[in-house]
């Protein structure tokens, strides 16, 4: 078992005899993962008992080859929880400086990270005041900064675009984009999928506590052998390239799109499908702006997988 | 990424580790619990026998040939039925349940489970707090309610009472069987907050256990807080026709008999809270 990884083996949770997840084995490697599901699909739970802060009733898991149980493990793990709730009376700041002390660090390393931390959630200007005059936003960006503040290299991240506004949602996931290629282990839920999307290298599908999917979001888009891949394909000579694709048998539809500028190709076999419009292209000339899997995201695989409209919570 | 800057000369030994963090909680604590609004009902409960003795000091009444002998034993039967019983024990409920209970209705206590620190770091960080907050109250207020039982006596009276009478002895061990008192009631509160969703019902049993002490058998009368703390009063106090008669424990036991008592609740309640999983939702 790698030191590099999060690996759940088997692990179940009840909460007496309500099911929290079942059964769930998987193994997350350093980078960006994101956690999906409708509500009550064990998200939470999963980044609880990856936490600590519940204990499995069945299972084991080892987070960076550490038990969640090791106190020393939270030098190196930093979880934004679900909870909108603060220490009373605390000032930004305070809040997240009382907390790197309670790591262990002296005034003046705690006070270095604890602006650091501030300052890459753009939290600098509000640090002082007290954190019940805060905005929903602002409280967001705080327990944010709290999670990284002692620069963990495992991030666990509960709706961490809660509350934000346009601006902040940007700011945001452009932090944990640049932590995930920092090498961090940054797993996050979210509930809008398109934004976790483009940032998630790999996903893990929940439903009913249950394991549904797990994996780099193209290869689990493959295994869904059910549902046809889609390929966008915007070119010269569209009408000449459908007839030709058209031919295949793997090739179930193929759709012009109104502008007659490209096609959509939905195909059972995405690699025979690529190797075939390369000899297409080549053989009758045809001019590509650009080919692009249309249903190799987040959104696609929850829809597939999970059922609904795509917004999970 | 950063593992741990933990010192600008290295990592620490666990001991200092562990040390830092307990005076982190304790500083903590003190800002977040003690100067909150949950704060107020005890700073009046502290102040309410203050305030009664800052009005019998104003007032002109007093009890007729009332001496200082007469005043010590005014003041012990105030502070053993009063200040012992009801002040400090409803105090030490008051501060010592909230310190996990109300981080648990907080919905707070999982930024502690979140760092580095054992639970038994925890648990005395935050017991510490408790116990400092609770002593400054509670002996501060036995010292100064001693200190205005005697004010219309005269500064002359006083003076002589408390630099060559037994009057500072007196007063310093008061000071110290109510520090004693939040020492033992503490753990005991601490403990109770952690195992009972409602400590209410639990606290009243444990109220009305040690308000009979007196009339329990000497063996059951030592599983008790108020049998070693007043065994420790200075000035003894007639418990009534009704009382079973035991011999006071003498202060080498009963202080180090508080001490370990105190000790074994600690580590109870250090146990409990390593088993505790965050579920705010069920309380």
């Amino acid at each position: 078992m790698s030191e590099r990884e999060i690996v759940f083996e088997n692990v179940s949770k009840f909460y007496g005899e309500i099911l929290g997840v079942n059964r769930v084995c998987l193994s997350l490697l350093p980078g960006v993962t994101s956690l999906v599901g409708p509500n009550g699909s064990g998200k939470s739970t999963l980044m609880n008992l990856m936490t600590g802060l519940l204990r499995p009733t069945r299972g084991r898991i080892r987070v960076l080859g550490m038990s969640p149980r090791e106190p020393d493990l939270f030098r190196k793990l930093g979880y934004c929880a679900q909870y909108d709730s603060f220490p009373p009376g605390l000032t930004g700041y305070r809040f997240v400086h009382s907390y790197l002390r309670v790591h262990g660090y002296e005034g003046d390393a705690a006070s270095s990270l604890a602006w650091q931390a501030l300052e890459r959630l753009n939290m600098t200007r509000e640090a002082g005041r007290r954190i019940g005059s805060y905005s929903k936003g602002m409280r967001q960006r705080i327990k944010l900064a709290q999670a990284i503040s002692h620069q963990p290299s495992v991030l666990v991240l509960d709706e961490p675009l809660n509350g934000l506004d346009p601006m902040g949602r940007a700011e945001v996931l452009s932090l944990l984009q640049e932590l995930g290629r920092q090498g961090l282990h940054v797993i996050l839920s979210s509930h809008i999928l398109h934004e976790v999307d483009a940032l998630s290298e790999r996903v893990v599908i929940l439903d009913s506590g249950t394991l549904v999917a797990e994996g780099a979001i193209h290869e689990v888009r493959r295994e869904i052998r059910a549902r046809p891949m889609q390929v966008l394909i915007r070119c010269s000579k569209p009408e000449l390239l459908a007839s030709k694709v058209f031919e295949q048998d793997h090739v179930v539809e193929v759709k012009m799109h109104a502008d007659r500028g490209g096609l959509l190709v939905s195909t059972r076999d995405a690699d025979r499908f690529y190797l075939l419009l390369n000899r297409i292209v080549i053989e009758q000339g045809i001019g590509i702006e650009s080919v692009a899997p249309a249903d190799e995201d987040v959104h696609a695989l929850y829809q597939y997988l999970v059922g609904s409209g795509g917004e999970t919570a | 990424m950063n593992d741990g800057v933990r010192t600008s000369g290295g990592a620490p030994v666990p001991s200092q580790m562990w040390g830092r963090q307990v005076a982190a909680i304790l500083r903590l604590e003190l800002r977040r619990s003690f100067l909150g609004k949950r704060a107020v009902p005890i700073y009046l409960l502290a102040a309410a026998p203050v305030v009664l003795f800052a009005a019998r000091a104003a007032l002109p009444f007093r009890l007729e040939g009332e001496g200082l002998g007469q005043t010590s034993l005014i003041y012990a039967v105030f502070f053993q039925s009063f200040m012992l019983r009801m002040v400090i024990f409803f105090g030490c409920v008051g501060i010592f349940t909230a310190l996990f209970r109300g981080e648990i209705q907080d919905r707070t206590l999982h930024y502690y489970f979140l760092a580095p620190a054992r639970r038994e770091v925890l648990v005395a960080g935050k017991y510490l707090a408790g116990l400092t907050m609770s002593s400054l109250l509670f002996a501060g207020a036995s010292v100064l309610c001693y200190l205005l039982l005697c004010v219309p006596k005269g500064w002359g009276v006083v003076s002589e009472h408390l630099l060559r009478g037994p009057g500072l002895a007196q007063l310093a061990a008061y000071a110290g069987v109510a520090t004693l008192a939040c020492v033992g009631y503490g753990a005991v509160f601490l403990a109770l907050g952690l195992f009972f969703r409602n400590v209410v019902v639990s606290s009243v049993g444990i109220a009305g256990w040690e308000t009979i002490n007196f009339l329990l058998p000497p063996l059951l009368k030592k599983v008790s807080v108020i049998h070693y703390l007043v065994s420790l009063c200075p000035v003894p106090v007639s418990e009534g026709p009704f009382a079973l008669l035991a011999q006071p424990t003498p202060a080498a036991l009963a202080v180090p008999g508080l001490l370990v008592v105190t000790g074994l609740l600690l580590w109870i309640a250090a146990w409990r809270l390593r088993r505790i999983e965050i579920l705010y939702s069920s309380g």
